[in-house]
């Protein structure tokens, strides 16, 4: 176990190493480095000034030699500045990530909780199932931008119950983004807990329950959802990557501030130092969300090498 | 099945119709009419007009061309190497099998969109693309997907191809000395047909999706060249004065994905 925890965090760490050097070298290689926006900004700097401060920054470097001065910085903890927002990084990616990681949470569980639900409904009465499976088909192909559209339309233009986007302390402005979110992840939990459920309601000690008398609610939730638990873990490991990008398109749909909207901000307003960075921080909170869940679901069935 | 193919072949039957149906309503999908803007539906325009007085039918016509082609390009481009890369791992094994396998993992692992956003940001010039042409965004697009979508296909097809290479066929054909490339290729790979038939079916909705995604958030293919997901980013910003604008574009994504994920599911089912 701790072999693998071990060569799974030293995969992570080459995959950011790789990750920071491809983003670090492409970004590099765009015509128009700071200096050059700097000019722009102000026409009576000379060319001296632009070849001194291109000195003083060190942007005479050669790329490589830039990217080992960039990493070492982040390595010691110094992450620099954002150029947008005029801010130490560290202070812009702390908040945007918990605002992201509260966003998710809350869409993973009522995502898990409904789509469980419909998944035993589908499982305890087949006469249900097409319209689970219906259910699950839509919500899959329905791209999750457009629904937040079509709510923002509904509830905060037609309706005026909710606000249309932003940010405050009030749970009013998590209803839409997370009910986005929750609706884009639902169908792969209602498909794969239908058919975990359906195989384990097969199962002879499921006969056995029913034997002693055990009520079919009980059946279910006692004795075939610990079984259909790890498939679903599956699906949640597998599927980290994709619902970061599910919630980082929501966000900036529902203009909330989170890694989405800064990642998103960062590359408009050619913040490359704090778009890397962001990038960077939430692959890395990816893939270590997607590892939690392999040993998560190690623990729950032993039989997984 | 049924219903995801007639769906596909509806909407590639929309794209091929886009000027035909310019011709049959009379005007141009790329002619601002300013004095006609958020026309309600007529005769006339059957679905109203835009912003700026043009009409939306006929513009969803157009994006289908666009966006269809983008996915097929993307998804038929991700397949082809995610085809081979996947045998070539499945066959050869070893070290090259764990470095390519290792390298998926990894790119699965991460989450697409941020990366998509910033590599779509690069300036294509830096590669010789020639910038803000509809056709350069387009090719761009479908490689920048396919660069992340073959992924998924090899790990399909290198599992499948597994089973395939210890099966007692392909050990006959070795043994009467059929090449090592003729038993890949035609032994052990129209036995892969549904896997990969499945894997593009996939991948052109995903690849809808994600350009979608990407025109929505002003990074794929610029207007004024139609797409669905520039429509929809137009879209946001007049719900007041036209709450219906973003319903059609957003339709018409969700059907293309729906009728993709319809045919996969057929296929799969067809094998069993």
């Amino acid at each position: 176990m701790t072999g693998l925890i071990l060569s799974r965090l030293a995969q992570i760490a080459v995959m950011t190493v790789i990750l920071s050097l491809c983003a670090f070298l492409l970004i590099g290689l765009m015509p128009g480095d700071p200096i050059e926006m700097a000019i722009a900004g102000d026409p009576r700097l000379t060319s001296e000034d632009a070849a001194r401060l291109r000195e003083l920054h060190g942007l005479d470097q050669p790329l490589m030699s830039r990217y080992f001065a960039w990493a070492g910085e982040v390595l010691r903890g110094n992450f620099g500045h954002s150029r947008l927002f005029a801010q130490p990084v560290a202070q812009l990616l702390w908040p945007a990530l918990l605002s992201s990681l509260e966003l998710l949470a809350l869409a993973i569980g009522i995502a898990i909780t409904l789509g469980v639900g419909l998944g035993a409904l589908a499982a305890a009465r087949p006469r249900l199932a097409p319209f689970v499976q219906g259910v699950a088909l839509v919500a899959q192909a329905t791209p999750s931008f457009w629904l937040g559209i079509l709510l923002i339309i509904l509830f905060a233009v037609q309706l005026g119950w909710l606000p249309a986007g932003g940010a405050d302390a009030g749970w009013r402005f998590l209803v839409l983004p997370v009910a986005t979110l929750a609706f884009a992840n639902l169908a792969a939990y209602a498909r794969h807990s239908a058919a975990a459920l359906r195989a384990a309601l097969e199962e002879p000690h499921i006969r056995t329950a029913r034997a002693k008398g055990a009520s079919e609610a009980r059946v279910l939730a006692r004795h075939a959802l610990p079984n259909a638990a790890v498939p679903l873990l599956t699906i949640a490991a597998l599927d980290a990557g994709a619902m970061v990008s599910g919630a980082l398109i929501t966000e900036t749909v529902f203009a909330r501030p989170g890694m989405g909207k800064l990642i998103y901000d960062a590359v408009m307003g050619n913040d490359f130092n704090l778009a890397l960075l962001a990038l960077l921080l939430v692959a890395v909170v990816t893939m270590l969300a997607t590892l939690a869940a392999d040993l998560a679901q190690r623990w729950l069935d032993p039989r997984i090498a | 099945m049924k219903v995801g193919l007639a769906l596909l072949g509806l909407l590639a039957l929309a794209a091929l119709a886009a000027p035909l149906g310019g011709w049959w309503l009379g005007h141009d999908a790329f002619a601002p009419d300013l004095f006609n803007r958020f026309a309600p539906p007529s005769a006339e325009h059957p679905l109203g007009t835009d912003d700026l007085g043009r009409d939306v039918l006929l513009r969803l016509l157009h994006g289908a061309r666009v966006s269809l082609t983008v996915g097929l390009a993307a998804a038929l481009a991700a397949t082809t190497i995610g085809t081979v890369i996947g045998l070539l791992a499945a066959w050869r094994g070893g070290w090259l099998d764990a470095v390519l396998m290792r390298l998926a993992d990894g790119i699965l692992a991460l989450p697409a969109l941020p990366l998509l956003v910033i590599l779509a940001a690069l300036d294509p010039a830096i590669i010789g693309l020639p910038r803000g042409e509809a056709t350069a965004d387009m090719v761009r697009i479908a490689g920048l997907l396919a660069a992340f979508g073959w992924v998924g296909v090899a790990r399909l097809v290198r599992a499948s191809a597994l089973s395939l290479l210890a099966r007692d066929f392909v050990r006959a054909a070795r043994a009467l000395g059929v090449s090592e490339r003729s038993v890949l290729t035609r032994h052990v790979l129209p036995s892969l047909a549904a896997p990969i038939a499945i894997a593009t079916a996939l991948a052109v909705g995903g690849a809808v999706l994600a350009e979608s995604v990407l025109s929505f958030l002003g990074l794929g293919i610029a207007p004024p060249a139609p797409s669905w997901g520039n429509m929809l980013a137009n879209a946001q910003e007049l719900v007041f004065q036209a709450p219906l604008a973003a319903f059609w574009p957003g339709l018409a994504i969700m059907l293309t994905v729906l009728a993709c994920n319809l045919v996969a599911d057929g296929i799969s089912r067809l094998r069993r």
